[in-house]
């Protein structure tokens, strides 16, 4: 750890991961409470896989393969969105569709691309050391976007993410809410791409948030913890990875793995003890009496 | 107030799910001020027509004004109180936030959209679970509540709002029977000011509270509830329902 701490003083590539880790902490805390709650992992996981068609196609095209993944984000978001609206007997099949199809245009095209086209590796499983400086300025103001939004609608995507019918009846355009709040996470998941890659986005993206959720009950709570676990997870993950030599991505997602097994376990081991203790104490005033 | 508008007004409203009619020929006219029961059968088409007139269904033929508009456009006006809460229990909210939801759509000009709840709707919010006598719970998370204490948390929704029209869907169907008297009392104190369409399978239990009682099996007859009798309740269910005989109000 010292070792850790003594690099971060000296390389600025270490302090931009960091960084960059902190930056998506943000993200996955506000906007992971949302995907938990209103349990749309599943379609968080589509939009982040299918994202590599749009990393793909601006890799062949020779643009920049954050735009990329930030349009492609976004349009399968919306494609995924609408596929749940008009399709929802078949939802789960055409959310895999989409999935699969995203990522197989993505290998596609990053097969056709002349040239050296970097490491597939990176775009799947990230690699927060290569997170050039100018980046973090699209995170910050990606971040930025995402609270201003949040902010100024929390009470719509509260209503939507917890009772459609009541938004609609208090005249809460609920479709467009749904669809927005889907821009939010394909957003979220281009953050968190930089970090993790996108195979390991989902965990990033709903670990902390299902963590604060046992400890904490309501939303503003969830957030904050959240975002506070996620800033733990990447910092912790980047320094235990460095002196060993591994990967920061899958270390990060490891530690959050470790958490959530653990603080599953340890709140329903106390909510066992609690309720044996209320009914040994029962038992005790009825023989005392 | 307008106080020449009915409260509802449905005219030859016919509705079918595919193939199979759930409605034929529906006209009811509830005034400004009503306590209306609708009464009926599983699968008689009630909860359809409690979505069109929340305008949540479109009428395939006939016409559904709710204060004299659309229903879409009447729905700020409208408390709603449904059957099965469209939340999952678990979710991590308190009372207090279920309550203010009530509120959303109100406001003037940006306040109605943007930020967060302003102090008028808290005191709406507090004012609301005071008198559903459910001021305590307001920290409470959600899922921790009583089915009763549940229900009077939905009705403190429904009426934060200041709706006019109150409808309420088998508000008593998950609840103990002295928890039901003392909703029905609320509901009866409730219509001094506003207008109330409630829901249920119990024709006996209340036609003790309300004015008017609409019967629905796909078709739709009305009784004063004087007039409810075992021949109403036979043609109704088609068999004889056990009768509780109970006094009307005055």
């Amino acid at each position: 750890m010292s070792e850790f701490l003594q690099a971060l003083g000296q390389h600025a590539f270490l302090q931009t991961a960091l960084l960059a880790g902190l930056l998506a902490a943000l993200g996955c805390g506000v906007v992971g409470t949302f995907v938990v709650v209103k349990r749309i992992t599943f379609l968080a996981g589509g939009i982040a896989h299918s994202v590599l068609g749009g990393m793909g196609a601006a890799l062949y095209f020779g643009l920049d393969p954050l735009g990329g993944a930030l349009a492609a984000a976004l349009i399968s978001a919306l494609l995924i969105g609408w596929v749940r609206l008009h399709w929802s007997a078949q939802e789960d099949t055409l959310i895999g569709a989409l999935w699969a199809i995203g990522m197989a245009v993505g290998i596609l095209f990053i097969a056709k691309t002349p040239g050296y086209t970097g490491d597939l590796m990176s775009y799947l499983f990230g690699n927060i050391l290569l997170v050039p400086a100018r980046d973090l300025w699209v995170m910050a103001a990606l971040d930025a976007l995402l609270l201003l939004v949040v902010g100024a609608f929390y009470r719509q995507f509260l209503a939507v993410a917890f009772d459609e019918e009541l938004a609609r009846l208090r005249g809460v355009p609920v479709t467009g809410f749904y669809l927005l709040l889907l821009c939010l996470v394909a957003v979220t998941v281009v953050l968190l791409i930089q970090v993790v890659g996108l195979i390991l986005v989902i965990a990033l993206l709903t670990l902390p948030a299902a963590i604060a959720g046992h400890w904490v009950h309501t939303l503003g709570r969830i957030m904050l913890v959240a975002t506070g676990l996620g800033a733990v997870f990447t910092s912790a993950g980047l320094a235990l990875a460095y002196a060993p030599d591994l990967p920061a991505g899958p270390t990060m997602i490891l530690l959050a793995g470790g958490a959530y097994v653990a603080s599953a376990l340890g709140t329903g081991l106390m909510q066992r003890r609690r309720a044996r203790r209320r009914a040994t104490r029962i038992e005790t005033t009825r023989h005392g009496a | 107030m307008s106080g020449h508008v009915a409260a509802v007004a449905i005219a030859g409203v016919t509705f079918s799910y595919g193939d199979a009619p759930v409605l034929e020929g529906v006209d009811l006219n509830v005034a400004e001020g009503e306590f209306l029961g609708l009464v009926g059968p599983n699968a008689g088409g009630k909860s359809t027509l409690l979505k069109l007139i929340l305008g949540l269904l479109e009428p395939q033929t006939g016409e559904v004004l709710v204060l004299g508009r659309p229903p879409t456009e009447a729905r700020r006006l409208l408390g709603y109180v449904p059957q099965h809460p469209g939340f999952p229990r678990d979710f991590p909210i308190t009372v207090e936030q279920v309550v203010l939801m009530g509120r959303l759509g109100l406001g003037h000009g940006w306040r109605r959209w943007l930020g967060g709840w302003s102090q008028g709707d808290r005191a709406a919010a507090r004012a609301a679970l005071l008198e559903v006598q459910a001021a305590d719970l307001a920290n409470r998370q959600i899922g921790t509540l009583s089915g009763g204490q549940l229900q009077r948390v939905l009705v403190a929704r429904a009426l934060v709002g200041e709706p006019r029209l109150l409808i309420l869907d088998e508000p008593t169907a998950n609840i103990d029977q002295r928890m039901e008297g003392e909703i029905f009392e609320l509901l009866r104190a409730l219509n001094a000011r506003m207008t109330i369409l409630v829901v249920s399978h119990d024709v006996a239990f209340i036609s003790a509270y309300v004015t008017r009682v609409a019967c629905l099996n796909r078709t739709l007859v009305c009784h004063r509830t004087e007039a409810i009798n075992g021949r109403v309740i036979h043609d109704l269910y088609g068999e004889d329902v056990r009768r509780v005989a109970h006094r009307h109000p005055a």
